[in-house]
Formats: C-alpha cells, sequence, structure tokens
C-alpha cells in the first residue's frame, strides 16, 4: 500500500513536472513577447519591462527560476493588470468557481444516480424509458447550448432566474444546471447498466430469498456494488465540469476563474494562461489520484496495481 | 500376384456428393453490415449523417448568397422566402452560414478520426507488441499526457498556434484546429489498440504467423491488428462528435476559425449577444450540433453491437 502511494504520488510529481515544462516552452516559443502588441515603447523601458520581469536572462535561466517559483507556490505576476498576481487571481476566483462546481457535482452525481437506479429498477417500462430518453439527448447537447436554452426560458421568457451575475444562491442554480447537464445524462446510463448488472447477480437472489425489506436489498446490496463505475468516472467528471466552466461562467457572466481563464486567452496575457493551466493541471491529478485510492477503499476487489497493469 | 482386372476396382463410394453450401459464405464486413441493418436506430443516424455530408458539400452551391456576403439592409431578420433561415446581426444569410458551419464541423470530425485512426493505431500497435521496456515507456508518455483534460492540451495549442501561425488572421486558422486535435485526440486510440494487441499476440495464429517467420511488422499490421478493427472503428467513429464538440467549444471561447468564416459553435456564441431579442439565431446550429452529436453518437454504438457482438449487452 505505501509503496503503491508513493509510486503514484511520484508519478503525478512527474506530470505536473511535464505540464509546467511544456506550457513554459510553448508560452516562451510564441514570437513577439508580451509586450509587443501594444504601441511603440522606447527602448529603454522596453528594457526596464524586461529586467522587471526577468525577460532579458537567458530562457534556461528562466526557466528555473519558474520552476523554482512554482515549487514555493509562487505563480508569478499577470502582464496585463499590472499589480495583480496569478496567485491573487486565484485565490480571488477560485471559491466562485469552486462554489460553482461543487453544486454542479453534487446535482450531477445525486439526479444521476438516482435516474440510474429508477431506470435499473422498473428496466423496459415507462419509467426507464423517459430516463433513457432524456439521457441519450443530455449526452448530446453541450454546456454552452444547454446554459444559453435555460437562460432563453428561465431568465427571458418567464423570470424565473436571474439572467447572469453572482451573488445569491439563485444565481448558482441555472449555470450550475447547464453545467451538470452532460455529466448526469453520462452518469444516469452508467449508473443503470452497472446496476442492472448488480441485480442479476446471485448475491441479489440470495438476499431475496432470505426476505430482507426490499429498500434494505436496493440500498445496502444492489447501490453500494453498482456506484463504483460512478465513483471511477468521478475523475474525469471533475476534469468536465472543470473545463466547462469556462464556458459556462462566460454565457452567465460569472467573475470566476474559468470567465478569467478565457479573458486571457483573449487578453494574451500569457502569465496568467500559463500559471491558471499549471493549477488546474494540479488539481486534476491530485483529485484523479484521490479518486483512484477512493474506489480501492470502497471495493475491495480492485487491486492496488500502481504501473504494474 | 494374381492378375486382377481393372474393372473390380470400384471405389466404394460411386461419387462423392457435393456438400450443399446452404449459405455463400460472407466476410467479416458484410457480417456486420448486415448487423447494422438490422439497428433502425444506427441506420437513421447513418442516412442523417450522409445527408448531413451531402448538404455540407452541396448545399452553399444551391444558395445565392455566401457565408460571408453582408446585407446591411437586412440585418436580424427572421425566416422568409429569401433567407429561409433569417439573416444575422450583419446581414448574413443564416442557411449558407448553417451549411458552411456543417463543412467545417464535419471536416474538423473527419480529420481528427482519421489522424485517431492512424497515429494512435500505429503507436499502440506497436506499444503492445514490442512489449517490455518500450511498451512501458511509451505507455507512460500517454499516461502523463492523459492525466491532464485534453480540452486544457488543446486551449495551450491553440494560443500557441495562433500566435506562430498568425497568416491565418486574427483567430486560429482551420489548420490549427486539425493539428491541435490530431495531436491530442490519438491517446485513447493507443491506449485501446495497445490492450487489444497485448491479448492479441499471445494466441495461437500470432504464434503461427510468427513460426512461418512472418517478419515482426508483418505481423502487426497484417495478422494482429485486422483483428483489432471493430473495436479501432467503434473508437474513431465515437472521436468524431467529441471532435465536433470540442471544435465548437473552441470557437464559443474566441479560439476557433477566424472572422468571416462561420462554425456551428461560432454561430451559437455570435447568437448569444442577441439572445433576447433574436433566439431564432440560436436554433438552427444548436440543433445542428446537437443533432450531428446524437447521430454520431448512435452510429457509434450501433457500429459497436454490429462489428463485436460480444461486446453487446
Amino acid at each position: 500500500m505505501l509503496s503503491y502511494l508513493i509510486r503514484r504520488l511520484l508519478s503525478a510529481l512527474f506530470a505536473i513536472w511535464v505540464v509546467i515544462t511544456v506550457t513554459f516552452f510553448f508560452m516562451h516559443a510564441i514570437p513577439g513577447g508580451p509586450f509587443e502588441t501594444e504601441k511603440a515603447i522606447p527602448p529603454a523601458i522596453k528594457a526596464n519591462i524586461e529586467a522587471r520581469y526577468k525577460l532579458d536572462q537567458p530562457l534556461h535561466i528562466q526557466y528555473i527560476d519558474y520552476l523554482g517559483n512554482v515549487v514555493r507556490g509562487d505563480l508569478g505576476p499577470s502582464f496585463k493588470y499590472r499589480g495583480q498576481t496569478v496567485n491573487g487571481i486565484i485565490s480571488e476566483r477560485f471559491p466562485i468557481s469552486m462554489q460553482l462546481g461543487l453544486t454542479a457535482f453534487a446535482i450531477a452525481i445525486i439526479l444521476g444516480v438516482g435516474a440510474g437506479i429508477v431506470a435499473a429498477l422498473y428496466q423496459g417500462r415507462i419509467p426507464d424509458y423517459i430516463t433513457m430518453f432524456f439521457s441519450t439527448i443530455g449526452i448530446s447537447v453541450p454546456s454552452f447550448i444547454l446554459g444559453t436554452l435555460l437562460m432563453y426560458y428561465l431568465a427571458f421568457k418567464w423570470g424565473l432566474l436571474p439572467a447572469a451575475m453572482w451573488g445569491t444562491p439563485k444565481h448558482v442554480l441555472m449555470p450550475a444546471i447547464a453545467l451538470a447537464g452532460l455529466p448526469t445524462a453520462f452518469i444516469a446510463r452508467l449508473m443503470r447498466s452497472s446496476m442492472l448488472d448488480v441485480l442479476n447477480q446471485d448475491y441479489m437472489k440470495t438476499a431475496v430469498s432470505k426476505g430482507l425489506a426490499r429498500w434494505r436489498i436496493i440500498w445496502l446490496h444492489a447501490v453500494k456494488n453498482a456506484i463504483i463505475p460512478v465513483v471511477t468516472y468521478s475523475g474525469p467528471l471533475l476534469a468536465t465540469i472543470l473545463t466547462g466552466s469556462f464556458i459556462v461562467e462566460n454565457i452567465f457572466a460569472i467573475p470566476g476563474l474559468g470567465k478569467h481563464f478565457v479573458t486571457s486567452i483573449y487578453n494574451r496575457d500569457y502569465t496568467v494562461i500559463l500559471g491558471l493551466t499549471i493549477f488546474y493541471s494540479i488539481i486534476l491529478i491530485a483529485l484523479n489520484m484521490l479518486v483512484d485510492l477512493a474506489y480501492t477503499l470502497i471495493d475491495p476487489r480492485i487491486k492496488l496495481m500502481g504501473s504494474k497493469e | 500376384m494374381k492378375d486382377y482386372p481393372k474393372e473390380l476396382f470400384v471405389p466404394l463410394v460411386e461419387k462423392a456428393t457435393q456438400v450443399e453450401i446452404v449459405r455463400p459464405s460472407i466476410t467479416y464486413g458484410q457480417d456486420a453490415w448486415r448487423r447494422l441493418k438490422k439497428n433502425p436506430v444506427a441506420m437513421v443516424s447513418l442516412v442523417f449523417i450522409i445527408i448531413l455530408i451531402l448538404f455540407a458539400l452541396f448545399g452553399p452551391y444551391f444558395s445565392n448568397y455566401s457565408y460571408s456576403d453582408q446585407d446591411f439592409d437586412r440585418r436580424n431578420q427572421g425566416p422568409s422566402q429569401e433567407h429561409p433561415l433569417g439573416t444575422d446581426s450583419l446581414g448574413r444569410d443564416q442557411l449558407v452560414r448553417v451549411m458552411h458551419g456543417a463543412r467545417i464541423s464535419l471536416s474538423v470530425g473527419f480529420v481528427a478520426a482519421l489522424t485517431t485512426f492512424f497515429f494512435g493505431v500505429v503507436y499502440g500497435g506497436i506499444s503492445g507488441f514490442a512489449g517490455g521496456k518500450v511498451d512501458n515507456i511509451m505507455m507512460r508518455i500517454v499516461d502523463i499526457l492523459y492525466s491532464i483534460p485534453f480540452l486544457l492540451w488543446v486551449i495551450m495549442l491553440m494560443v500557441l498556434f495562433r500566435e506562430i501561425f498568425p497568416a491565418s488572421g486574427g483567430g486560429a486558422g482551420l489548420y490549427s484546429i486539425f493539428l491541435a486535435l490530431g495531436l491530442v485526440f490519438w491517446l485513447p486510440m493507443a491506449r485501446i489498440v495497445r490492450g487489444q494487441i497485448l491479448s492479441l499476440k499471445e494466441q495461437e495464429f500470432a504464434l503461427a504467423a510468427r513460426t512461418i517467420g512472418a517478419p515482426g511488422w508483418k505481423i502487426l499490421f497484417r495478422h494482429l491488428i485486422p483483428n483489432a478493427m471493430g473495436q479501432i472503428i467503434v473508437t474513431a467513429t465515437l472521436s468524431i462528435p467529441e471532435a465536433i464538440f470540442t471544435e465548437a467549444f473552441l470557437s464559443f471561447i474566441g479560439l476557433g476559425v477566424s472572422a468571416p468564416r462561420a462554425s456551428w459553435g461560432m454561430l451559437s456564441s455570435d447568437a448569444l449577444t442577441s439572445l433576447r431579442s433574436y433566439p431564432h439565431l440560436l436554433l438552427y446550429p444548436a440543433l445542428a450540433i446537437c443533432l450531428t452529436l446524437l447521430a454520431f453518437n448512435f452510429l457509434g454504438d450501433g457500429l459497436r453491437d454490429a462489428l463485436d457482438p460480444r461486446m453487446r449487452k
């Protein structure tokens, strides 16, 4: 167990190092540099700016500097907004994205798992068809379309929810639904097929023949076993929600990190793009590792394989 | 030895009765096609996709407008005789723009599927066939690239390409999208093919090929990969909707094709700014994206059932 943990941790660190390196050299392969799109700057000022951001140093020195800073948790300054650091941007905006993301995550898990269970229990009957109909549509509707449709109907036509901005719980609901739509549909399908698998197992017949209560059989015997694929999926699910928030935050004008990421793409604010990519990658790699550990704990049959697959 | 006349030697069975072949033997492909034809959902999707391809290829020639023609007197119009789907905020014909978007989305999808097909199959094939250290190193590379969500990679690549190919205008060009998707989309395919090859190469027919002295590359490309073709085709088909979705995503956040051109993602993103007043601008591109994704997903599922009946649940 310990050796597995260490191996897993090392490979995660290695992956993060690769991300930092690749993104760093990507950003520096871009010709022109961050200040050349502006109006002509006197050479002396330009030299000063470059010295300020250490752009006059050779590339490998800059790289080692940057790596050292990242290890210390400093992702550097923003090129476009003076006085702002990437760390500052993250600590200001990430909580908003996290609130949105967690709400979407909860919606996707609760609705998806619930719908999957219902569909499996009523296999081949009307509830099954209804759930599968919606989940088939759900996996084909991108978040930006679901988001704009929700906005048009819920906000403009019926005036139920505010169309944009952030602040009250009412503001969270619509973007969270838009973000959760596709994962919910996917989880419902996943849960349904895994639940059907479990329902056909012999131990289910045993449980029924023992005369256990129906809710007990469903919740303690079936759901507990059937939920493992959903746990496995929650790693990619977090990635979907995270990248999905780039779009959803833009549609609903939510001042979160995803919106800022897209804004810095428009602004060519390279240090911010670089820093946020690294930040997102670290979060996702860490969460994926947690998910892997979690499902080995839930299901003892899954062996800790590490790299010996 | 006594001389027996030849006539005495009569075969016991007069005529070897030919065993009647009840059905003509059919190839793997024909068999799969027969199964696919029985799946109405997949067939409807296939027909839809074919119509969509024709629509994208030839549709724009039947229109009186081009995707970049502007008419400031007829902005944001609803559907009419002249403009069946209305016009956008610059007075451009929405129908021809949706058709043009179909061209872009479909070509992005097919190019991604092709690179997935060739690069992923070769990479995964070599990795699985070589085994040992080579496999280990090649798969670690894939694992590392895999641990970051591919949209982040694609965004990074698009940011990079936008700057190093300024010739494509302000936004990144279509070729940048091809390249960025091609660089990322082969990963799942490489994993799947590698897994298949690992199990296939232990089977008897691979051993038989080796014993008659077939060279390694021939065993891999003539014997092993054809046997994994079912999975490969399904994975490639399912990568098409994924690529179309990604292109729409990129266009939506402003990293897609450049301005006068139109892709479905860009049309949806443009429609968002005037959603309150002109919701019809969103309707058709959104419908096009959803139906296309739906059709490709259904077709992929149908192909999975048809090509590999063992995988059917």
